[in-house]
């Protein structure tokens, strides 16, 4: 369209771009860029969990003055579980992966040109990077970053003579978060509005693919939790610097009592799993998502069950908003709301199920074809399942009081939305790499990457179940206080050994994504023979996406190996043949 | 095992190496004629970035090696790391615990056995072969009512007697001449006191807190002249015990794992929670899960050349608290009534303490 025909400049172009395109690349790099961050200090943590008396020089290098000899500081150790779970749970998973795809195949999905507002958009991205920016910089604070626990529970978050952390770092961190929220917000919106209104002709929806149900579900998941998250911060900064009670009460600590009464952090745990449980379907949905487009695709089928598959998605976007209290049914609310949540919560399981019987089914009777997207796609199917079955048991009340905050939780969420959020966001990498920089990944690579992460990840989490339902909490410096764990150190070690094993792997990745970029085999116009609108664009991505008029729909998004037709794949764009059904 | 932690990083760097010669070959071949004329330079990456049949066969049959690998991962699990477990509970509450966790560990168990064995089994069978049509199967109604109801059904089931459990556990209003102690928690370390001859604590705040009176009994108060403030917290076999939690400074969370105990320990609120102890700590020492822990732990602690570890029940922190949360801990002893009462009479009362 020559309406978006412009001169554009090198600023206009990769920096305050406002098109859809580059700032979903921009989304993606700085989310890798944040993965290494979170994923080398869970590196050194692991060290320090299976080796705790044991002087690294790896340590001694990156920790400077918060380690002695080689051996990190307690405080340290706290602020690097801290930070790590903040950047992955919202830096990479959140931002890293919906930002990336909803930016890059809202449009290209629906057939519009861009966003509905690209200049939203834009500055999404914008106070994305700086709130990225301030946490980096709250690493180099002199008393350390924040180390309350990605949760910032209070009263330790909120007064630093409880722990160092909760001074300057935890400012910085409250700061930074405050800018993320509106940053999901923004984007959200935009998510939304552009679904609603910008469809083109015949774009019914019904005829929406998968990816943007789960997008679109996660966006309004977003716009309904996010805020609570932003007011529950505000109250605690409030409490923090202007001596308000909203968390705290009777409190005695470095030998006076403090003037806070009548506040409860109760309070606080409510507002902040009233965001973070949804938060586990913000991550995770999308990652569904783009595994049923991957699944599709890659096996030559219709994908099993759609109008399930999207009640499936709203079922669990609407319980997820009705759970939160599982996180606290040992924190001293009323045991009777813990009933309720044990109900509500158990609930939940019934859709995730469905998800995945749906998504197995997909792949019965196809014609797989085992590219490295594929892979992930099956990896998270496995991972989804085996950390979703253990739900089952943290989500019923009265077996949560014994694995509550042991390494069983840890486990449970690590596989149920860390790794398979992960695998969804690999899998949609190398599924759209030649959509965003018309070039192909290295297939053997992304092989090698596959299978060394997936055999690295199981290696972790799957043996750290046991060590919790022996007992063994969750946050711990180290485990040498208690003889009682002593026979767990060695599973602890076996443990360490696969996550490095897994860290080390995504260098892999990373050598192939940067590689690609610049040396990859030009991509073909779909590579894939997928039948979603994005790839009848041209493979040099311009300006508006289609270069003349926008395609009308015809039918739905999953016409793989329709009986009547020679080829395995029917594009949505292909008018119905006289007779035809549109399934 | 540290040495397999340098063997590690030799396969990584040997793994970064492979890449970088990976990397170069991406250059371009300059093809040369006999002439020793340049007569075509092409990039070696002739490779189709796209799966093939061989592809599709290869990793498919990987994949069901790598079911048969996570099979043997989950007995492995399941069976040898069983000595590590905690021994069965040692409160009358905790056997329904156990109970339903059995039950919902079999139900689990067998759904991960049988949908990874699907999921991985049908990634083989199905890989992809040129010319092969897929079957286009896009909805069946009946198979989605049959996933529906099933979990339906067993959950159902599982939260039922998952309430009943909690109800019975959390449920304090019944319990009959019940022993009531207050948990007490700081950074980093616990304290506890006994409600004394008219079984009602004394009021508690910070505010109180005085000297020797650390932990802000309110003296004001007649109920908290008999009260008697420990540091080792003892029980008695048989008999209901009402805890009552409060905290200081910042979260905590008493967690005793053995009697299938935690609760929250908040600043500025108390917390309940209750149960019954069923075995004396001596009785725990020789009973067979323990003495098996137990020995595989001395193994262990005789290798890095320590003393012997002797079974204790134990109270620790289970809510990050701070540098030392991770060494916050408070032995329990469990003894018959007798016993504990004879113990109980030693100890000063907090009358006695602040005189």
């Amino acid at each position: 369209m020559s309406e978006h025909h412009h001169k554009e400049t090198f600023v206009t172009k990769y920096i305050f771009s406002q098109d859809h395109k580059m700032i979903s690349k921009q989304f993606l790099i700085t989310g890798i860029i944040m993965g290494v961050i979170g994923v080398l200090m869970s590196m050194l943590f692991r060290l320090q969990i299976a080796w705790p008396d044991h002087s690294f020089s790896i340590v001694e290098a990156f920790l400077g003055s918060h380690q002695t000899d080689g051996i990190m500081d307690p405080d340290m150790y706290l602020a690097l579980v801290t930070i790590h779970g903040t950047i992955m749970v919202f830096f990479v998973l959140t931002a890293g992966l919906s930002g990336t795809f909803s930016n890059l195949l809202i449009p290209l999905q629906i057939g519009a040109r861009d966003m509905a507002s690209g200049f939203m958009n834009m500055i999404s991205y914008w106070m994305f990077f700086i709130s990225s920016v301030i946490m980096v910089v709250s690493l180099f604070v002199e008393a350390g970053p924040a180390s309350a626990g990605w949760t910032i529970y209070p009263p330790l978050s909120a007064l630093p003579q409880a722990i160092p952390g909760s001074g300057m770092g935890m400012t910085l961190w409250l700061v930074s978060m405050a800018i993320f929220v509106a940053s999901s917000l923004i984007g959200s919106l935009n998510y939304i509005v552009t679904i609603l209104n910008l469809r083109t002709k015949g774009m019914k929806m019904t005829r929406l693919p998968l990816t943007m149900w789960a997008f679109f579900i996660t966006a309004i998941i977003g716009v309904v939790s996010f805020p609570v998250l932003l007011s529950a911060a505000l109250l605690l900064i409030f409490d923090r610097s202007f001596g308000t009670s909203f968390y705290l009460s009777d409190i005695f600590i470095s030998g006076e009592v403090l003037h806070y009464q009548g506040g409860s952090p109760v309070l606080f745990e409510h507002l902040f799993w009233f965001l973070g449980h949804p938060e586990v379907y913000i991550v995770l949905l999308p990652a569904l998502g783009i595994t049923s487009e991957v699944i599709a695709t890659n096996s030559r089928k219709p994908i099993f069950g759609y109008r399930a598959m999207i009640g499936s998605i709203m079922a669990i976007a609407f319980l997820s908003t009705i759970v939160w209290g599982h996180h606290m049914f040992i924190s001293g609310m009323n045991p009777f709301l813990g009933s309720v949540f044990t109900f509500t919560t158990l609930l939940i399981a019934i859709p995730s199920a469905v998800k995945a019987f749906n998504l197995i089914t997909t792949l019965w009777k196809g014609n797989l074809q085992m590219n490295p997207a594929m892979l992930f796609s099956i990896g998270l199917v496995s991972t989804f399942i085996s950390g979703g079955l253990t739900g089952i048991v943290l989500g019923d009340s009265a077996l949560d009081i014994n694995v509550h905050d042991t390494y069983f939780v840890v486990a449970h969420f690590h596989l149920v939305m860390g790794v398979s959020a992960i695998y969804g966001m690999f899998a949609g990498v190398y599924h759209w790499f030649p959509k965003m920089y018309g070039k192909m990944m290295d297939k053997t690579l992304g092989y090698w990457h596959f299978w060394i992460t997936a055999i690295a990840a199981y290696g972790v989490f799957f043996p750290m179940h046991f060590i919790g339902l022996a007992g063994l909490p969750r946050r711990y410096y180290s485990n040498t206080a208690f003889p009682l764990f002593d026979d767990l150190s060695n599973v602890n070690i076996v443990i360490t050994l696969f996550a490095i094993l897994g860290g080390a792997s995504q260098v892999i990745f990373l050598v192939n994504f940067f590689m690609s970029i610049f040396r990859g085999k030009e991509a073909v116009q779909n590579p894939w023979k997928s039948t979603t609108l994005e790839w009848t664009t041209p493979v040099e991505g311009i300006h508006g996406n289609w270069p003349g008029k926008t395609p009308t729909v015809q039918r739905w998004a999953y016409d793989y190996s329709k009986p009547g037709y020679d080829v395995d794949f029917v594009p949505q764009d292909v008018p119905l043949k006289e007779g035809e059904e549109e399934s | 095992m540290l040495a397999l932690f340098y063997i590690f990083i030799a396969v990584a760097v040997a793994l970064g190496i492979w890449q970088v010669n990976k990397l170069t070959s991406y250059g371009k071949v300059i093809l040369k004629n006999d002439k020793n004329e340049e007569v075509a330079a092409i990039a070696k990456l002739d490779e189709n970035p796209i799966a093939t049949e061989k592809d599709n066969d290869l990793h498919g049959k990987l994949f069901l090696i790598f079911l048969i690998g996570f099979y043997i991962l989950m007995g492995y699990c399941l069976f040898f790391l069983n000595d590590i477990m905690l021994p069965e509970s040692a409160s009358i509450e905790g056997e329904n615990d156990d109970n339903l966790f059995l039950i919902t560990f079999v139900m689990i168990g067998v759904v991960q056995f049988i949908t990874q064995g699907l999921l991985f089994f049908f990634s083989y069978k199905y890989r992809g072969i040129n010319n092969r049509k897929a079957l286009f199967y896009a909805d069946s109604h009946k198979l989605e009512l049959i996933w529906t109801t099933i979990p339906t059904i067993v959950l159902t089931v599982l939260i039922g007697y998952g309430l009943y459990t909690w109800n019975d556990v959390m449920d304090l209003s019944d319990a009959e001449n019940p022993i009531v102690i207050e948990v007490y928690a700081q950074q980093f370390n616990w304290q506890a006191r006994y409600a004394g001859a008219d079984n009602t604590l004394g009021r508690g705040n910070v505010r109180n807190i005085k000297g020797i009176n650390t932990i802000g009994i309110d003296m004001t108060d007649v109920n908290a002249a008999d009260d008697i403030p420990v540091r080792e917290l003892h029980l008695p076999k048989g008999r209901k015990i009402v805890f009552k939690f409060r905290s200081q400074d910042v979260l905590h969370s008493a967690y005793m794992p053995h009697f299938r105990a935690q609760m929250n320990c908040v600043p500025g609120m108390v917390t309940e929670f209750g149960f019954t102890p069923k075995f004396t700590t001596e009785e725990m020492r020789v009973q067979s899960e323990t003495v098996r822990k137990v020995d595989g732990i001395n193994k262990i602690r005789k290798e890095k050349g320590e003393d012997p570890y002797i079974f204790d029940y134990l109270l620790l922190c289970n809510k990050i608290c701070g540098a030392s949360h991770y060494n916050m801990q408070m032995k329990i002893i469990v003894e018959e009534e007798a016993d504990f009462y004879s113990w109980l009479k030693q100890q000063q009362t907090i009358t006695e303490v602040i005189k």
